[in-house]
């Protein structure tokens, strides 16, 4: 919203430094997002067209004398010769004169020249080369009562002026127009503040005898006011309404639509205009569509209304416009319309918002109903139009004497009990029933003690209801105010603090700091997830944060399976249209974004949400609990390393590192054939014997498949258990550390391929009655020796006693029973088994 | 045993002995002095002591003088061998040092270059943002609430006082998931398939807290949240936002305002400081925009700040009574104030980082510096 300081003057004495003011705006809640302080332009003057001759040497050009009384380098006849590129002047017009030595508003310096051999001692200015117009072809030709060699911005009223740009927030209706802003900015500054009356002259016709207006549907519109003016004549509206509305972001039109937006602008009520001989009987009537109708819009476009749209229809329930949102193009004035029949209504909000939302057009003023408009300044603003027009129009206009002003429902005046207790409470400050009145009698609100029944006031929701202690009640401080119809907003009592509070200004309210009774921390979880992420980051991993949203086949060229993923109702693009069900697509694509700017070696890792169709009602809750509602997809917490040109002993070792920070017994058993991994390179992570997640080596046809020649290992968790488990670990009681000397004895072990080693490591390590206190897999041997598709696996044992030193007995004891119980591990495809190997 | 005085020094006397032992002494000490390394020493270890040695064959003869002269000559001989084993001991040591010395000295290492060692990662910049501030909040009594990223209708907007035709939904360009049938699933509660969103703020958060946890409330929400905006230089589909809320009896505006206050100045410094300003969210009510001072130039203005010394950093308000209500909390007796920021625009302004989407490339050249 634009407005200039000139124009909220015309509402209040609005005095002081544009920049404190600026301060006081912001302050309100309208936020300066642009101040402007209007150059004065001084070199751009008045002067008069003298003569017009053509250019010797060019058709685009003419040559154009120029009285300018008191010029420097004039001519014997006292004129300066300017080159123009426009034609639309006359001998004897006022035109803009950029004088040589200008700097124009765009940067351009205006110097003495010649073009195609003649000489330019200046420029005559279009409305648009001095910022003030639309209009880029035409010279700006002046009305004839500017003063010869009077500065031209001073002369249309603008040197020094001061434009705002303000950010106006969806809950304040009110200052979406120029009183409104200067309502509030008056307020502040302690000025009274009042909307002029219009004066019109009525000289034509009662209306009543050539138009009628009827509301239908009374839901749609409460309140529909029409004036009708004759002897209308189109042209162009005057220089000052051009540059004002120009200024304000308008781009004039002509006579009647700038005074249209004009008005629009300065009182917040858009109006719209009909030829008055195009609608028959002067007939207006509005009423919901049943659906289905079609209408042409100003614009141009067929649409088609729905069920419930607002419509504007004839005598003959023709429609003709779009309530609140666009007129029709059958209706419309054109350069020889003579009468003129003005609407301006009051719309419901919701019905405008609808409709204009849903055939994408949203206009000045569909975004005016859409907040609200003040249905009191109905009136007003026929007459302030109707004084406009008849102002802008040479000669004048007749306007018919009376206003149509019919009725539909409009919604009551809100009362709301507004208790200085609750006040204080809600601002942290005390303030007196005397103190609230001032700060919102001012911005409209009318205040009264409340007397007796509180019923008929509006307190929040179900406090309406409530009787509880109530001390402003009995010292009678409560104050019943009446929102003012420019603030449909305000409904509730916190409403009202909110006003409050913004007029004795926010930054004056105090500041305390309240403390939490307990205190602050982060969850068992919440720590441990930032320690996984420093176990990560210590093993050379950094963290990366790929997109959660994939394409369609992304899970496929995954070569994952599994359940559909959960799809994106409107997404911005189709390559990310889908939640990823697995962290593997995001790192695959990141590790291969480095690997194509020749980091060809990345270590990345990732927790993040994976998502899956929602679970019905009493499926597995431990997958995740916040599918409880079965409505929502599932989210799991998953880590996710990916190691590019990495080994499987990368994932492996990893996850040993992981099971150490966190004291926990993660495990591995090879698994083949797993979707997106190495057929035979792969294995599952078990936590307490359930699969938390996966290690091994990607699938080098899926990573070739995302541009990564280089082999990958993969590492995925579930982080949810693991945490969990981590979590209960915590509190692990001491193992008391033996004082007594330990043992190792070495055993060697041929173990035929398609047993997993890991079998053999966890027999050794159940052995002894927990006297094996570790074991560690030493090497692993293939050769000559060794049996085919079998390999020697050594392991050292150290064996050890809290109590004893053990003896050669004990020792031996445990050593055979150990080769007793790894060489009981069979294959059960084969049939081979384990076997100690003889050296 | 030897006969008498057959195999017996010519000269006997003390006075031959004692020269005898003065003489080994020299001989004995010039020796030790002599050997040049450990090996030699060992050599010469075999010439000094033991009976074959001088003063050995001196001690043998020790037997023959005189009880009375015995004892001079004893003391002198004790001595000679005392100063040998000590030559001997201090010798051996040094030889012993100067060969490590010359050990170590061939092991020379140039430490300057070595071949890679293990290296150390990086956490995101998001991640490293988060906990910092969660460990400012945390400091300040304040625990940290998480929640789902899809969520229904209801915690994502009609809780919040945003109901279906509100207009200030517009506010937030909302995803919205596609459930198909599925969604019955859960015997209906949720509805229709288009009532599942991805959160456009993590607000939801403060809802479920409110739910369960009767007051008094200090959280926070930090999280992922998605919108409807084509990725560009300062937007995301993707992004991270942190929200506070407390609820609590008595709790004011000025309650708000001193709490961003403390929050600002521990999290940016003592320099820079909040102010707020009217504004408008259907959730909260005052409400109010949250500007701080401008981290670049510390007020005094710059491009940065579009010459205001002032950055807007986020929203907040006094929670609105239906927020309240809905979460089933007496805003008679509790109210409570809430906040709202983003996390990224934070990292990108620590570190000078123009461009929104370099943060999300997952470039190891960009992870890597932080």
């Amino acid at each position: 919203m634009k407005v200039l300081l000139s124009w909220l003057r015309e509402f209040a004495p609005i005095e002081g430094d544009p920049a404190e003011l600026a301060d006081h705006l912001s302050d309100l809640g309208m936020a300066v997002e642009e101040m402007r302080i209007l150059p004065s332009l001084d070199g751009v003057v008045v002067a008069r067209v003298a003569g017009l001759r053509p250019h010797p040497e060019a058709d685009r050009i003419q040559l154009v004398d120029v009285e300018l009384p008191g010029a420097a380098g004039a001519g014997t006849d006292g004129a300066l010769q300017v080159c123009c590129g426009a034609f639309n002047m006359s001998v004897g017009d006022l035109v803009p004169l950029a004088t040589v030595g200008t700097t124009m508003p765009g940067g351009l310096e205006i110097g003495e020249r010649r073009m195609r051999g003649q000489l330019s001692q200046g420029m005559c200015c279009s409305a648009a080369e001095l910022d003030l117009g639309a209009d880029a072809e035409g010279i700006m030709i002046l009305p004839g009562e500017f003063e010869l060699g009077a500065s031209l911005m001073s002369q249309l009223g603008l040197a020094g002026d001061v434009l705002y740009d303000l950010e106006v927030n969806p809950n304040r209706p009110d200052a979406m127009s120029v009183a409104g802003v200067a309502r509030d900015l008056a307020a502040r500054l302690g000025v009274p503040f009042r909307i002029p009356v219009p004066v019109v002259s009525e000289t034509g016709e009662d209306i009543s005898t050539v138009a009628s207006v009827e509301i239908i549907d009374t839901d749609l519109c409460g309140r529909f006011g029409a004036r009708v003016i004759r002897d209308v004549s189109i042209g162009q509206s005057p220089l000052w309404m051009q540059a004002r509305l120009t200024l304000c972001g308008m781009r004039p039109i002509n006579s009647v639509v700038d005074v249209s937006n004009y008005v629009m602008l300065e009182l917040g009520t858009p109006n719209h205009t009909y030829d008055l001989a195009l609608v028959p009987g002067g007939h207006l009537g509005t009423r919901r569509s049943a659906g289905g109708e079609r209408l042409v819009t100003l614009d141009g476009t067929e649409r088609e209304m729905l069920r419930g749209d607002g419509l504007i229809v004839d005598r003959e329930d023709r429609p003709i416009g779009i309530s609140g949102v666009m007129g029709g193009e059958n209706t419309e004035i054109s350069d020889s319309t003579s009468a003129v029949l003005l609407e301006l209504a009051w719309w419901d909000r919701p019905s405008i918002s609808r409709t204009s939302q849903r055939l994408g057009l949203r206009s000045e003023a569909s975004m005016r109903f859409e907040r609200g408009t003040d249905h009191e300044l109905v009136p007003i603003a026929l007459d302030r139009f109707c004084e406009l027009l008849d102002r802008v129009t040479p000669g004048g206009v007749s306007v018919c004497s009376g206003r149509l002003d019919g009725r539909g429902d409009l919604p009551p005046a809100t009362r709301v009990r507004v208790r200085p207790s609750r006040m204080s409470h809600l601002l942290g400050r005390p303030f007196s029933a005397d103190e609230v009145r001032a700060l919102i009698e001012p911005i409209g609100f009318a205040c009264q003690p409340a007397t007796g029944s509180p019923s008929t006031a509006a307190l929040d929701g179900a406090a309406a209801a409530r009787t509880s202690g109530d001390d402003d009640q009995v010292d009678g401080a409560v104050i019943v105010a009446t929102v003012p119809s420019f603030r449909p907003d305000v409904v509730t009592e916190t409403d009202v603090a909110e006003e409050v509070a913004r007029h004795y200004g926010y930054q004056r309210l105090g500041r305390t700091v309240p403390r939490s009774p307990a205190p602050g921390r982060l969850t068992p979880v919440q720590r441990l997830r930032r320690d996984l992420r420093r176990v990560l980051v210590g093993a050379g991993l950094s963290e990366a944060m790929p997109n959660p949203f994939v394409a369609p086949d992304a899970v496929r060229r995954a070569g994952i399976d599994g359940a559909e993923p959960v799809r994106l109702l409107n997404p911005l693009a189709t390559e990310e249209s889908v939640l990823r069900p697995s962290l593997l697509p995001g790192l695959l694509t990141a590790a291969a974004y480095n690997s194509s700017h020749r980091n060809d070696t990345v270590s990345l890792f990732e927790i993040g949400v994976v998502f899956g169709s929602p679970q019905p009602k009493g499926a597995d809750q431990t997958v995740t609990g916040t599918a409880a509602a079965g409505v929502l997809p599932t989210e799991t917490e998953h880590l996710g390393v990916i190691w590019a040109g990495g080994e499987p002993a990368d994932a492996v070792h990893l996850t040993e590192l992981i099971a150490t920070a966190f004291g926990l017994r993660l495990s591995l058993t090879n698994a083949n054939d797993l979707g997106g991994m190495h057929p035979v390179r792969a294995a599952q992570v078990l936590l307490g014997g359930q699969s938390i997640g996966v290690a091994g080596e990607i699938d080098p046809v899926v990573c070739e498949r995302h541009g990564l020649s280089q082999r990958c290992a993969w590492l995925q968790v579930n982080v949810e258990p693991l945490l969990a488990a981590a979590s209960a670990s915590a509190e692990r009681p001491y193992q008391l550390v033996s004082t007594y000397p330990s043992s190792d004895i070495d055993l060697a072990f041929i173990v035929p391929d398609g047993i997993q080693a890991s079998d053999v490591r966890q027999r050794l390590a159940a052995c002894g009655g927990g006297l094996v206190r570790s074991v560690t897999f030493i090497d692993s041997y293939r050769g000559s020796t060794i049996p085919e598709a079998a390999r020697s696996m050594t392991y050292r044992l150290r064996l050890q006693a809290d109590d004893r030193t053990l003896t050669d007995d004990e020792i031996a004891d445990i050593r055979n029973e150990c080769i007793a119980l790894a060489t009981t591990i069979h294959d059960k495809e084969t049939g081979r088994a384990v076997y100690l190997r003889d050296r | 045993m030897n006969g008498p005085a057959t195999d017996t020094p010519a000269d006997v006397s003390p006075e031959a002995l004692l020269s005898g032992i003065d003489a080994a002494r020299g001989q004995g000490l010039a020796a030790v002095a002599a050997a040049a390394t450990s090996d030699e020493l060992a050599q010469v270890e075999s010439t000094l002591f033991g009976r074959k040695a001088a003063l050995g064959k001196i001690k043998q003869g020790l037997g023959s003088l005189p009880p009375e002269q015995r004892a001079a000559v004893g003391r002198a001989l004790n001595e000679a061998q005392q100063a040998l084993r000590t030559a001997h001991a201090e010798t051996a040591d040094e030889l012993a040092a100067s060969a490590r010395r010359e050990q170590l000295q061939r092991e020379w290492l140039d430490l300057t270059e070595t071949p890679p060692g293990p290296a150390r990662g990086h956490l995101h910049l998001v991640t490293q943002t988060t906990e910092r501030l969660e460990d400012v909040f945390v400091g300040m009594g304040f625990t940290v609430s998480e929640g789902p990223q899809a969520e229904t209708d209801w915690y994502n907007f009609e809780a919040l006082n945003l109901p279906a035709a509100h207009p200030a939904r517009s506010m937030w360009d909302t995803l919205y998931l596609d459930l198909g049938e599925r969604t019955e699933l859960g015997d209906g509660e949720g509805g229709e398939a288009s009532n599942v969103v991805l959160r456009t703020h993590t607000s939801p958060v403060q809802i479920r807290v409110m739910e369960v946890q009767p007051p008094p409330i200090y959280t926070i929400c930090p999280g992922r949240v998605f919108r409807r905006d084509t990725a560009d230089a300062s937007h995301m589909p993707v992004f991270h936002q942190i929200e506070g809320l407390v609820v609590e009896r008595g709790i004011s505006f000025a309650d708000l305002a001193g709490t961003l206050e403390e929050f600002t100045s521990a999290y940016f410094g003592k320099a820079i400081s909040s102010r707020l300003r009217p504004s408008y969210f259907p959730f909260t009510e005052p409400s109010a925009e949250f500007d701080i001072t401008c981290v670049i130039c510390e007020g005094a203005g710059c491009q940065t700040c579009q010459r205001t010394g002032w950055i807007e950093l986020g929203g907040c308000g006094m929670v609105h009574p239906n927020v309240l209500a809905n979460c089933g909390i007496d805003f008679e007796e509790w109210t409570g104030f809430a906040f709202g920021f983003g996390i990224d625009r934070l990292a990108l302004m620590r570190h000078g980082i123009d461009d929104l989407r370099d943060m999300y490339t997952n470039d190891i050249r960009f992870l890597s510096q932080f």
